[in-house]
């Protein structure tokens, strides 16, 4: 479903969805294109509500993540998502799938250094569960 | 008006394949994540799935000269692979590492009312806005000899 979304806002508008950039997009004061992101947002989260709605197992897990915590990682996710110019979607999905030498590299980077905080912070450390 | 639509929904089917993944599951990112451990692969088999699909997606898009509902394809940016690129995906691993969360699901997560999200989003929101502010030091906004901030317009042509 997610290749098919992708597939077809690139088909259809000629749009790359990659969620950083077209979140980002939202937050540039003066920009004459914000419907079809704001749009694009308000989908993302109509979507997840539709399935928490018909399939309300989806969203009940564990959460394992301080609040001090999770305020650190967004604002490193947020900075570090523009500076790379993409994430996981942009880069992972859509620059991947289009063999872009970047997109290849920044997502071996971001896969790696995931791991390897997962690595530190549950084994090494043993702080994060 | 088309365009709009189909925005929308693009984004409802995205929404709903983040949910139903488990993208928006952080102990499962986590799990996937952590490949000296209990390692969890279905998210890797969900990335494989998306790129099973855009691959050709891809290569039909290269074929067209233009989208199906507007004049063209939207230009990427043309740059190169440089430290901007390494450090940012590095600071954005780590950040992932740390939380479960990448964007899309913390948009998704937070707009259902997730607690962890509703932590995440605005700082990941604040971190964008950080990025802008750091991208723009120097900048400062220019004045004519008089001291008179020139107008927003004139701004905006001058920085495009």
């Amino acid at each position: 479903m997610i290749g098919l979304a992708s597939a077809a806002l690139l088909l259809l508008n000629g749009r790359v969805a990659g969620i950083t950039g077209i979140f980002a997009g939202l937050l540039e004061p003066g920009r004459g294109d914000k419907i079809w992101r704001a749009l694009f947002v308000a989908g993302i989260v109509g979507g997840a509500a539709s399935v928490a709605l018909l399939r309300p197992q989806t969203f009940q897990f564990e959460l394992v993540r301080s609040p001090a915590l999770l305020l650190g990682a967004g604002l490193l996710v947020g900075f570090g998502t523009r500076l790379a110019n993409g994430c996981t979607s942009g880069h992972g999905l859509c620059g991947v799938s289009r063999f872009s030498p970047r997109s290849l590299l920044a997502t071996a980077t971001f896969m790696l250094a995931g791991a390897l905080t997962v690595f530190v912070g549950r084994h090494l450390l043993g702080a994060l569960p | 008006m088309k365009v709009s639509f189909s925005a929308l929904g693009c984004g409802l089917l995205f929404g709903a394949g983040l949910a139903l993944s488990g993208m928006v599951q952080p102990s499962k990112v986590l799990g996937f994540l952590d490949v000296a451990g209990a390692f969890d692969p279905t998210l890797a088999v969900v990335m494989a799935g998306a790129l099973g699909v855009l691959v050709p997606a891809q290569a039909i898009a290269r074929r067209r000269a233009t989208p199906l509902m507007v004049p063209r394809f939207a230009e990427l940016p043309r740059l190169r692979v440089d430290g901007r690129l390494f450090a940012g995906s590095v600071l954005f691993g780590v950040g992932w590492g740390l939380s479960g969360f990448c964007p899309g699901p913390g948009i998704a997560a937070a707009g259902v009312g997730l607690r962890d999200a509703l932590w995440f989003l605005p700082a990941m929101t604040a971190g964008m806005l950080l990025f802008r502010a750091w991208e723009m030091r120097g900048q400062r906004k220019p004045v004519d000899e008089t001291g008179i901030p020139v107008t927003a317009e004139d701004h905006r042509t001058a920085g495009s």
